[in-house]
């Protein structure tokens, strides 16, 4: 292996002079027929190379650049002396679930963002780097967890088995808690299993994470609705404190004429449909799902750009993105977007739909759209897209798929009428994480809206260690 | 797990199934239903809660084995066990003292509505139930609701039981009763295939009797989260699985619902080969 004093005795200019290294990924034409995983991975030559880029800055803005705060230098110093496991100690010590992070983070809107290196020129791939190394300790069976804690004789119970949810959970058992998620599907995960497809994160993982918070001895319950099976004050006779981290789920529709025409999809549906039931399966799953020569999804975000791929690999040869704004606003990952290009996605900018069109049997033939041009900053700050008078043209399509945004679930807090939620039916929490029920914690997108898997992740750390500090002031053990 | 007590075939292909889920059984109330997996790898099937004891903890589920999906339930019941039973689902029956109330089952619809004539009843209602079938084998729990009704009318199609006709001739017999007498009905409910639904609407309309229907939409999770069960409803895009299932059956889209509901009996969304196949020869079912 690399050897260790070389990394040390780098000067900067030499750490200059290595450029970023490529990930090695299927090749397009192969990938648009499968759902395997698009990027294969560092070999561990290429990691330590890559790490060896890091000029160990004093100011480490990469650090506050995370949500979690990974100590980013530390672990990459022993990538690149080839340590990896004690990379991983590091690694795993602030993250708990590096392997999908590493996949799923817009890195270049956090870490790698303000990276140094990356003002001239490329930053440090460190996504890539957080992933070799979960791939790394997956492979050489190193695990984090630590010997089982006593047991506290407190009992948690957490809402919703998505990123915010597995986390909080792993968190609560190392502190010994009795740890119960209720999970409305059947199935664990959340969006990583149902939304995000297998191209970009393999469910083994997911199921390996899960796995691992089963053996710290987190019990999952399938099938619970809060709200419907059980309520908020249902649980918290049987549970001392509560997490609830049930996600942004309920989609939004365009509200054009035509959206109920047979073909036309939530991008939550299709995905849902493909990746949670199995139809990426083809013949082996019984989920059966809409297919077409050309699909247009509407959207920019991460959703629209895993809707549109994966209608591509089911078979869409012509499969176009129509998004109201420009590139520079789509909020997708830096990468989803150069893989989609890669895969032959058409992207139309600047268009909004009139209508979606349908034939005699009720099936989607074509959209309506009018072009649009970038007027005054809106409360968001970007531009807002204004209709261009007298554009409009048709788009044949088979298939249309609507992924332009998600709102709360109302189905819980609806039950559970003390919970105050902002005007959108978001969950408030305090600094604390608490809502306004004492004991009664949220996080992740029903807190913030739709965000990211990372900071659910962040949200679920930071609430298990207000739930525990509230359980040992509040609470008296159950034995 | 799911735990099966007890299975029985009601009628050709019509089983009735009892299952241990406590928490279902004593949250449930009449109107809503349940999804269920029968297996691992096995579509996500929604099925009215027909009835429940929250003492014993069961509910009864009534499963009509016409396609893969519901086949599997009954293979998987019979094996003892049912992989994933969600619920209970929906909103509730909004139950009102009517007075008079006529309740309009078709074919395995007379499941759904079941739980809806019972509670009706239960608040002092005057029920009058027709249950029509295309024949007499396949009428179903006539008996069972003539416990609580005041009068239960079966329809065939063939005549092989009750009167012969469809559902929608017995309840024009009761519209035509004075607005006084203690025929005329002051709401319908009505579930079955929704031509079936549709023909009662069109009936009570003129009226404006207050007329409900129960929509059976596709659906996949039955929580809100995909928007697949939508139908149309005075205008507005209405979540069945969540805004309903029960709709005032005057306002509901039926043409758009029908058309949603055969989406996957079309060529273009099955994946074995042979009907790609025929898909590429431009046919569709
Ligand atoms: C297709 C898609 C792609 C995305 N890609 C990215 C990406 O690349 N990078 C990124 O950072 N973010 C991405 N996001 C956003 C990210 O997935 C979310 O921000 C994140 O999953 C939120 O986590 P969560 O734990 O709050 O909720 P979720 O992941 O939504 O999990 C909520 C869980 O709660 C369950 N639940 C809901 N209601 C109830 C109830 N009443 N009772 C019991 N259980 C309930 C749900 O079934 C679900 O399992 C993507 C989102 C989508 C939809
Ligand atoms: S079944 Fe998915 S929203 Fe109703």
């Amino acid at each position: 292996m690399a050897d260790p004093t070389e990394n040390r005795s780098l000067t900067p200019k030499e750490r200059l002079a290595i450029g970023r290294v490529a990930m090695p990924q299927q090749d397009p034409a192969a990938r648009v027929t499968n759902f395997s995983e698009v990027n294969l991975g560092l070999e561990e030559s290429a990691a330590v190379m890559e790490a060896r880029r890091c000029l160990m800055c004093k100011n480490r803005p990469c650090v506050a650049g995370c949500p979690v705060g990974v100590r980013i230098p530390e672990f990459l110093e022993q990538v690149a002396q080839g340590n990896f496991a004690t990379a991983a100690e590091i690694l795993y010590g602030d993250n708990a679930l590096p392997a999908i992070a590493g996949r799923v983070c817009p890195q270049e809107r956090q870490c790698e963002e303000v990276c140094v290196r990356g003002k001239k020129g490329q930053s440090v791939a460190i996504g890539w780097l957080e992933r070799f190394i979960a791939d790394w300790s997956a492979a050489h069976g190193f695990t984090a967890a630590a010997a089982k804690p006593a047991a506290t004789g407190y009992r948690v119970a957490v809402v919703g088995s998505g990123p915010g949810g597995l986390t909080a959970a792993g968190e609560l058992a190392k502190r010994g808690h009795d740890v119960t998620i209720f999970e409305a599907l059947h199935d664990s995960g959340g969006v990583l299993r149902y939304g995000i497809p297998e191209f970009r994160l393999p469910k083994r993982i997911v199921d390996a994470e899960v796995a691992g918070l089963v053996s710290l001895g987190v019990k999952i319950e399938f099938n619970v609705v809060v709200g419907k099976t059980i309520t908020v004050p249902d649980m918290l006779k049987d549970f001392d404190a509560c997490f609830i981290a049930n996600g942004a789920g309920l989609p939004v529709f365009l509200n054009v004429p035509g959206e109920n025409l047979k073909g036309v999809y939530s991008a939550n549906e299709y995905l849902t449909r493909v990746n949670l039931m199995g139809a990426w399966k083809g013949s082996q799953s019984s989920t059966p799902i809409a297919r077409g020569a050309t699909a247009v999804v509407f959207g920019g975000g991460n959703t629209a750009m895993d809707s549109v791929r994966t209608a591509r690999r089911l078979g869409s040869q012509r499969a176009v993105l129509a998004y109201r704004r420009g590139r520079a606003e789509m909020p997708a990952r830096a990468e989803e977007v150069a893989h989609a290009e890669e895969e032959g996605i058409e992207f139309m900018f600047l268009v909004a739909p009139v209508e979606i069109l349908g034939d005699a049997q009720g099936w989607v033939r074509a959209v309506k759209l009018q072009r649009m041009e970038l007027g005054e900053p809106d409360a968001s700050g970007r531009r807002r897209p204004v209709v261009v008078p007298g554009s409009d043209f048709e788009l044949p399509a088979e298939l249309v798929i609507v992924a332009v945004g998600t709102k709360a679930n109302p189905l819980l807090t609806r039950t559970c009428p003390q919970l105050a939620l902002n005007p959108w039916g978001n969950i408030i929490a305090d600094e604390n994480h608490m809502t306004s029920i004492p004991g009664v914690f949220a996080g992740g997108d029903i807190v913030r809206g739709g965000a990211t898997v990372i900071l659910a992740m962040g949200d679920g750390k930071e609430a298990a260690g207000r739930i525990d500090q509230y359980l040992r002031q509040n609470k008296t053990p159950r034995r | 797990m799911f735990k099966i007590l007890s299975e029985q075939e009601i009628a050709p292909a019509v089983h009735r199934l009892v299952v241990a889920a406590p928490r279902i059984a004593a949250a449930r109330q009449p109107g809503q239903f349940v999804i269920v997996r029968a297996a691992e790898g096995a579509e996500r099937i929604p099925l009215t809660i027909a009835d429940a004891d929250s003492a014993a903890g069961t509910i009864t589920l009534i499963v009509q084995a016409v396609g893969d999906g519901t086949r599997r339930i009954i293979e998987q019941a019979r094996a003892g066990s049912l992989r994933d039973v969600a619920g209970p689902l929906g909103r509730p029956t909004e139950i009102e003292r009517f007075g008079n109330v006529a309740c309009v089952g078709g074919g395995v619809g007379t499941a759904v509505l079941f739980p809806l004539a019972k509670a009706l009843a239960a608040a002092g209602n005057a029920v009058t139930a027709i249950i029509g079938g295309r024949s007499k084998g396949l009428v179903i729990l006539h008996q069972e609701m003539a416990e609580f009704c005041r009068q239960v009318l079966v329809t065939t199609e063939d005549g092989s039981m009750g009167i012969k006709g469809f559902v929608t001739a017995a309840l024009a017999e009761l519209l035509a009763a004075p607005a006084d007498s203690a025929q005329r009905p002051a709401a319908v409910y009505a579930v079955g295939p929704v031509p079936m639904m549709r023909a009662v609407a069109e009936q009570t309309r003129p009226a404006g009797i207050r007329t409900i229907v129960s929509l059976n939409p596709i659906m996949v999770d039955g929580t809100g989260m995909c928007g697949g069960c939508r139908v149309t409803v005075g205008g507005q895009i209405r979540f069945a699985c969540v805004d309903g299932p029960e709709f005032d059956g005057h306002a509901v889209d039926y043409a758009e619902l029908s058309s949603r509901q055969n989406a996957y009996l079309d060529p273009r969304c099955k994946l074995d080969e042979q009907l790609a196949a025929s898909q590429k020869k431009g046919s569709r079912a």
